[in-house]
C-alpha cells in the first residue's frame, strides 16, 4: 500500500500543499469547538468481555491538542495479565481456534478485515483523539493497511506449509509448523492500528492466541478493534487486550511464565528490558521492533525537486513520530545548497494545525513527555553548534504543537544526528563521496531503514547492499505493505513483521523422524 | 440453503468427521458413505427399477448458451449450435453456440488484448484476490441454482453438488485469492559480483480444455490458478456439460473481472479445442481429459509454438487392502473410491486389490454394499448415483462389463442397465479379476469395481505399477512400516493412506507416467501458469556476495 496522497513519497510529482502555518487552533477556533468522537469501549477485553481492572482503577487518555482526558480508561496490571493470560491459554490449549483448519480462520479474518473497513472512520478519530494522527490520512493509510494486513494473513492461513526432507539414512522426516501458543504483544502509539493489524493478523492466521497491551497514550482504537473481533466470529480468549503502563501490565507480560512469546514495538530502550524479561522468566520467543535513525542518502544525480519532497515527508509524515523516519538527510555536495533552500521553501506550505481538520498537515506531538522531549532535542542541537534553518519552537498555548524544524551544518557526534528524536526535526548533512554516504549512514546503533535517492544503478545497488538496515527504499520512502516485511539490524531489533515472514514469529518448527525400509529412493 | 435433511442423511457416514464439518469445509468435495434410513426405499429404487419415475424438474433455467467472449454472449461465427442433454432421459436441455476456429480466434484475441494492454495483469495482486474473493462470496449466494444446473447437464447427485463440489469451488477460488499476493521469487546467489532476482510473471494468454466429470470443480482447478497469476483464458468445457462454467464466468464478471481475461467457448474438442491446442498465440495450454486425447493436444502444442502444456489424464489407480485394515471401513472406502461420481473419475480406484487373507469377506461385504446403493433420480434425495453422463460412455461400458464376463471374471453385482431409459448402469462389481483382463488394464470410468487378489506386498508393488498410469493409489492398512513403503514404491502422484479421494485445494494433484505431468492445486499448480524470468545484474563494489 502507498501512502494515501500517493504523491507522498512517491518520486513522481511534488504534492502541491496549500495553506498555511496555523498558530494554533486550539487558540484561534476555541477549544469548544474541538471534535471529540464518541469512546464506546474504555475497559480490559478479557475474554470476550469488557471488564474493570481487579483492582477498579483507570487512568486518564489525554487529547494531544489540549492535553485534557478523553475518557477513563481501565488500568491493567499483573492480576488483569493473569487472568488474560488464563483465558488465553484456555483458548489455545482447549478451543477451537487452533483446532480449527486454517482455511476456516480465514474466513474469519475476512469477516474482521470487512469489519474494520466498515468502521474505518470511527477508528481512525479514536487513533487521531489519542496520539494526534491526521483523521485523513489515517482513515487512508492506517485503516486501509490495517484492511488489506486482515485480508493478505486471511489468506496465508491455508498456505503454512512443512516440509518433508531428505535424510542421509534410511529414514524419512518431515516439519510441522506448530503454533506457538500464547503470544504477548506490547505496541506503541504512534501507529496503534497498523500495529494491532500487523502483529494480530500473522497471529491469528497461525492459531494462536495473544494478549495486547496498547500503550497508555493510545489505548482506545485496541478495545474497540477487539470488539470488531468478537463480532466477526474470533472465539473468546483469542484476542485479550490490557490496558495499562508499561513497568506493570507490560512488564507482566513479558515475564510471565505461561505466555509463550512476546512480540514487542517501541524504543530500544524498552526493548532491552522486555528480553530481559523474557530471559529471567520462562526463555519466552521474543521479537523487538525497536528505534531507528534512519539515513535518506541523496545524490547529485537525482531530481531535486522529487528529493525535496520525498525528504520532507521522510521526516515530517505522523509529525516524525514514525521509527522508520528519515532523520538522518544525507545530501551530496552537488545539490547541498539548493536542497537547503528549497526544503526551506517547503515549510510555508505546511500546515501545521487540529487533526480532524483535512486542511491540517501536521497534529500535536502524542504528549506532554515527548513535546518536552523533543523540544530538549532542539536546544540540544543549537547548543551543539546546528544551525536552525527554521522552526524550532512549540506552537502555542496549549496542546502539544511544535513547528516543522530543520537543522543544517549537522555533525555526526550530535545527539540530534545519534538520537532517536520521534519529533518534526530534520537534520541535515552534506557528504562528498559514495564510501563517505555508506559510512556515515551506517554510524548508528540502529539498523531499521534507509533512503537512497538516486538514478544510478550501481550506486543504487551498492548502497542497497552495504547499509546495514532492514529496509532500503530506492527513489522513494516509507513504503510499508503487508507483503513486505519490516524489521530491523543490530539495536533496531530482529524478527521481522509482516510479509511470511511474521508468520515464522508465531510458528515453531516440530521435526517428525521415522524409519523407512525398503525404500525405492531416498 | 437447507442443509438439515442432507445432514441426517449422511448422519452415518462411515467417516469419522462430523458431517456437518464435511459440509462447511468441503474438504472433501465427495459425499461419503452410505445413506442411512432409506432402507425400504432402496429396495425399490434398486431392484424395480424397471420403470423409472418421471424426471424430477430441475429447479433451475438455463440463461446462457452462447460463446462467452471479451465480456459479452455471443453467438458462435457459423451460427452453429449443439443440443446439451439430460442424462436421465438423453433429452435436450438446450442448444449451445458450438464454437470453432474463428471463435477460437476471437476468444485468443480478445484474451490477447486483455493481457497486453491490461488492466487484469497490471493491477495490484490485491485487488485481483479482491475480486477472486468476491467471485466466491457470489458462488456461495448462487450455489443451488448452480448445483442444480451441474446435476442437469451431468447426471450427478444434486446433493454432491450442492453439498460438496460447489462450495468446494468457492473454497478452491478462495484459495488462489490468497496466493495472488504471494507469489514470490527468490533472490538467488551469484559466484561472481551478480544481484540475481528471479522474477514470477504471468505467462499469457492461457487455453484450457475442461473435462465433463466434475465441470466446475475442474474449471476451478485451471481458473483459480490462471487468475491468481494475473493471466487471461480462453477456456473450452466439455460439449456435455457446457453449461455451469457460463453461469460463473457471468458471476465473475460481476465479481469486477475485466472483459477479455476470461473467454469462454463451447463446443467440440476436434474442432474448438484442436483450434486453441494449436494456436500460436496461446501462451501455455492446460488439458484435462483422456491419455489418448492428451497426447494429441500435446502434439498440437508441439507442432504450432512449442506452448508449454500440463496434461491430467487417465488413470487406473490401485486400491491395496492390507489384511490388517478395518475391513468393513476398507469395503466402504473402496465402494466410494470406484462408485463416486457414477465412477467417473481419473482418479478412481478401479484395481481393488484385497489380501488373500481377507479377500472372501471382502467380496462378499462389498457386494453387500454395492447392492445397496441408491441409484436414481440425482435430483432425488438420498440417491448416490446418476445416470452416466451420455449414451457413448453408457455403451462403452456395457462393453467394457461384457469382455469381463468373456474374460472369465467372476460378475458379483450388477452388470447391466438400470432402468429403461437414459444412462443409468447397475453398479457393477467383478471378482477374481487378473491383471491382463480388459477390465483391469483399461480406464472403464464407470461403475465397476475390479477386485483382484494378492498375497505379499513386494507383489502387489509390482502389480501396482504394472499399469501405463500413475495417477492415485489408496492404502489401507493400520501397519506404519507398510504405510511406508507402499507410499514410497508406488509410482502414483496421490497417495490416500485409510481414505480417499481427500481434494483439499492445498493438496497438489496430478500423475506420473502416461497420467499427465503437471500438478493441479496446491502451490506447485502456480507454476502452471508462470514464466520464470532471472534478472542479472552486475555490481559493482558490493558489500557482500
Amino acid at each position: 500500500m502507498e501512502f494515501p496522497s500517493s504523491t507522498f513519497l512517491k518520486s513522481s510529482s511534488p504534492s502541491s500543499i496549500n495553506g498555511q502555518i496555523i498558530d494554533s487552533l486550539c487558540e484561534s477556533n476555541g477549544v469548544s469547538k474541538l471534535m471529540i468522537p464518541e469512546v464506546k469501549f474504555t475497559k480490559l477485553f478479557i475474554n470476550g468481555q469488557f471488564v474493570d481492572s481487579v483492582s477498579g482503577k483507570t487512568f486518564g487518555t489525554r487529547d494531544p491538542r489540549t492535553g485534557d482526558v478523553v475518557a477513563e480508561v481501565a488500568e491493567g496490571d499483573q492480576e488483569d495479565v493473569d487472568i488474560a493470560v488464563k483465558a488465553a491459554r484456555e483458548a489455545f490449549d482447549h478451543g477451537k481456534w487452533p483446532r480449527m483448519s486454517g482455511f476456516d480462520r480465514g474466513r474469519v479474518i475476512l469477516k474482521f478485515a470487512d469489519l474494520i473497513e466498515q468502521h474505518g472512520e470511527e477508528i481512525a478519530m479514536l487513533d487521531s483523539i489519542d496520539s494526534g494522527k491526521l483523521v485523513h490520512l489515517t482513515k487512508d493509510f492506517d485503516i486501509q493497511f490495517a484492511t488489506n494486513c486482515f485480508r493478505y494473513y486471511a489468506g496465508a492461513a491455508d498456505k503454512i506449509h512443512g516440509e518433508t526432507l531428505k535424510c542421509m539414512g534410511e529414514f524419512q522426516a518431515y516439519t510441522l509448523k506448530e503454533p506457538v501458543g500464547v503470544v504477548g504483544h506490547i505496541i506503541p502509539w504512534n501507529f496503534p492500528t497498523v500495529l494491532f493489524a500487523a502483529k494480530a493478523a500473522p497471529t491469528l492466521a497461525t492459531g494462536c492466541t495473544m494478549i495486547f497491551k496498547p500503550a497508555e497514550q493510545s489505548p482506545l482504537s485496541a478495545l474497540y478493534l477487539a470488539h470488531l473481533a468478537k463480532e466477526a466470529g474470533i472465539p473468546d480468549g483469542v484476542i485479550n487486550v490490557i490496558t495499562g503502563y508499561g513497568p506493570t501490565a507490560g512488564a507482566a507480560i513479558s515475564s510471565h511464565m505461561d505466555v509463550d512469546a512476546v512480540s514487542f514495538t517501541g524504543s530500544t530502550e524498552v526493548g532491552k528490558l522486555v528480553m530481559g524479561a523474557a530471559a529471567a522468566s520462562n526463555l519466552k520467543t521474543v521479537s523487538l521492533e525497536l528505534g531507528g535513525k534512519c539515513p535518506l542518502v541523496i545524490f547529485n544525480d537525482v531530481d531535486i525537486n522529487m528529493a525535496v519532497q520525498t525528504a520532507w515527508q521522510a521526516v515530517f509524515f505522523n509529525k516524525g513520530e514514525v521509527c522508520i523516519a528519515g532523520s538522518r538527510i544525507y545530501v551530496q555536495e552537488g545539490i547541498y545548497d539548493e536542497f537547503l533552500k528549497k526544503v526551506t521553501d517547503n515549510v510555508k506550505d505546511w500546515v501545521v494545525g487540529d487533526p480532524f481538520d483535512p486542511q491540517v498537515h501536521q497534529g500535536p506531538q502524542v504528549d506532554k513527555e515527548q513535546f518536552d522531549k523533543v523540544l530538549r532535542y532542539i536546544e540540544s542541537g543549537k547548543r551543539e553548534g546546528a544551525t536552525l534553518l527554521t522552526g524550532g519552537k512549540a506552537i502555542g498555548e496549549k496542546g502539544y504543537y511544535i513547528e516543522p524544524t530543520i537543522f543544517t551544518d549537522v555533525k555526526e557526534d550530535m545527539l540530534i544526528a545519534q538520537d532517536e528524536i520521534f519529533g518534526p526535526v530534520m537534520s541535515i548533512m552534506k557528504f562528498k563521496t559514495i564510501e563517505e554516504a555508506i559510512e556515515k549512514a551506517n554510524n548508528t546503533k540502529y539498523g531499521l531503514a534507509a533512503g537512497i535517492l538516486t538514478n544510478d544503478l550501481n550506486t543504487a545497488n551498492r548502497v542497497s547492499r552495504s547499509i546495514r538496515a532492514g529496509g532500503i527504499w530506492v527513489n522513494c520512502y516509507m513504503i510499508t505493505e503487508s507483503s513486505i516485511p519490516f524489521g530491523g539490524y543490530k539495536m533496531s531489533g530482529f524478527g521481522m513483521d509482516s510479509g511470511l515472514q511474521a508468520l515464522e514469529k508465531y510458528l515453531k518448527v516440530k521435526s517428525v523422524i521415522t524409519p523407512i525400509y525398503n525404500s525405492p529412493w531416498l | 440453503m437447507n442443509m438439515s435433511a442432507a445432514a441426517r442423511r449422511i448422519a452415518s457416514s462411515i467417516s469419522c468427521r462430523s458431517i456437518s464439518s464435511v459440509l462447511r469445509s468441503s474438504s472433501s468435495f465427495m459425499l461419503r458413505g452410505r445413506i442411512a434410513g432409506v432402507s425400504s426405499g432402496i429396495q425399490r429404487l434398486s431392484t424395480a427399477a424397471a420403470a423409472l419415475e418421471e424426471p424430477i424438474t430441475p429447479p433451475v433455467q438455463v440463461n446462457y448458451t452462447k460463446l462467452l467472449i471479451n465480456g459479452q454472449f455471443v453467438d458462435s461465427a457459423s451460427g452453429k449450435t449443439f443440443s446439451t442433454l439430460d442424462p436421465r432421459t438423453g433429452e435436450v436441455i438446450a442448444h449451445v453456440a458450438e464454437g470453432d476456429a474463428e471463435d477460437v480466434d476471437r476468444a485468443v484475441a480478445a484474451a490477447r488484448k486483455a493481457f497486453d494492454e491490461g488492466p487484469w495483469p497490471k493491477m495490484s495482486a490485491y485487488e485481483r484476490s479482491r475480486i477472486l474473493y468476491r467471485f466466491a462470496d457470489l458462488i456461495e449466494k448462487h450455489n443451488d441454482e448452480i448445483a442444480a444446473l451441474e446435476t442437469w447437464d451431468n447426471g450427478k447427485p444434486y446433493e454432491q453438488a450442492a453439498f460438496g463440489e460447489i462450495p468446494m469451488v468457492a473454497r478452491l477460488f478462495r484459495y488462489y485469492a490468497g496466493w495472488a499476493d504471494k507469489i514470490h521469487g527468490l533472490i538467488v546467489p551469484a559466484d561472481t559480483p551478480h544481484h540475481v532476482q528471479v522474477l514470477h510473471e504471468p505467462i499469457g494468454v492461457v487455453g484450457q480444455i475442461i473435462p465433463w466429470n466434475f465441470p466446475l470443480l475442474m474449471f476451478a482447478w485451471k481458473v483459480g490458478p490462471a487468475l491468481a497469476c494475473g493471466n487471461s483464458i480462453v477456456l473450452k468445457t466439455a460439449e456435455q456439460t457446457p453449461l455451469s462454467a457460463l453461469v460463473v464466468a457471468k458471476l465473475l464478471h460481476e465479481a469486477g473481472l475485466p472483459d477479455g481475461v476470461l473467454n469462454v467457448v463451447s463446443g467440440y474438442g476436434p474442432t474448438a479445442g484442436a483450434a486453441i491446442a494449436s494456436h500460436v498465440d496461446v501462451d501455455k495450454l492446460a488439458f484435462t481429459g483422456s491419455t489418448s486425447t492428451g497426447k494429441i493436444v500435446q502434439e498440437m502444442a508441439a507442432r504450432s509454438n512449442l506452448k508449454p502444456v500440463t496434461l491430467e489424464l487417465g488413470g487406473k489407480s490401485p486400491m491395496i487392502i492390507m489384511d490388517d485394515a478395518d475391513i468393513d471401513k476398507a469395503v466402504e472406502l473402496a465402494h466410494f473410491a470406484l462408485f463416486f461420481n457414477q465412477g467417473q473419475c481419473c482418479c478412481a480406484g478401479s484395481r481393488t486389490f484385497v489380501h488373500e487373507r481377507i479377500y472372501d469377506e471382502f467380496v462378499e461385504k462389498a457386494k453387500a454394499r454395492a447392492l445397496k446403493r441408491v441409484v436414481g433420480d440425482p435430483f432425488k434425495k438420498g440417491v448416490e448415483q446418476g445416470p452416466q453422463i451420455d449414451e457413448e460412455q453408457f455403451n462403452k461400458i456395457l462393453h467394457f462389463i461384457k469382455s469381463g464376463v468373456e474374460g472369465g471374471a467372476t460378475l458379483v453385482a450388477g452388470g447391466e442397465r438400470h432402468g429403461d431409459r437414459g444412462y443409468f448402469i447397475k453398479p457393477t462389481i467383478f471378482a477374481d479379476v487378473k491383471d491382463g483382463m480388459e477390465i483391469a488394464k483399461h480406464e472403464i470410468f464407470g461403475p465397476v469395481q475390479s477386485i483382484l487378489k494378492f498375497s505379499d506386498l513386494k507383489e502387489v508393488i509390482k502389480r501396482s505399477n504394472a499399469s501405463q498410469y500413475g495417477l492415485a493409489a489408496g492404502v489401507f492398512t493400520q501397519n506404519l512400516d507398510t504405510a511406508n513403503t507402499l507410499m514410497r514404491a508406488l509410482r502414483v502422484g496421490t497417495i490416500w493412506i485409510n481414505s480417499f479421494d481427500i481434494f483439499d485445494a492445498a493438496i497438489p494433484f496430478g500423475g506420473y507416467k502416461m497420467s499427465g505431468y503437471g500438478r493441479e492445486k496446491g502451490i506447485d499448480s502456480l507454476k502452471n501458469y508462470l514464466q520464470i524470468k532471472s534478472v542479472v545484474t552486475h555490481l559493482k563494489d558490493p558489500a557482500w556476495l
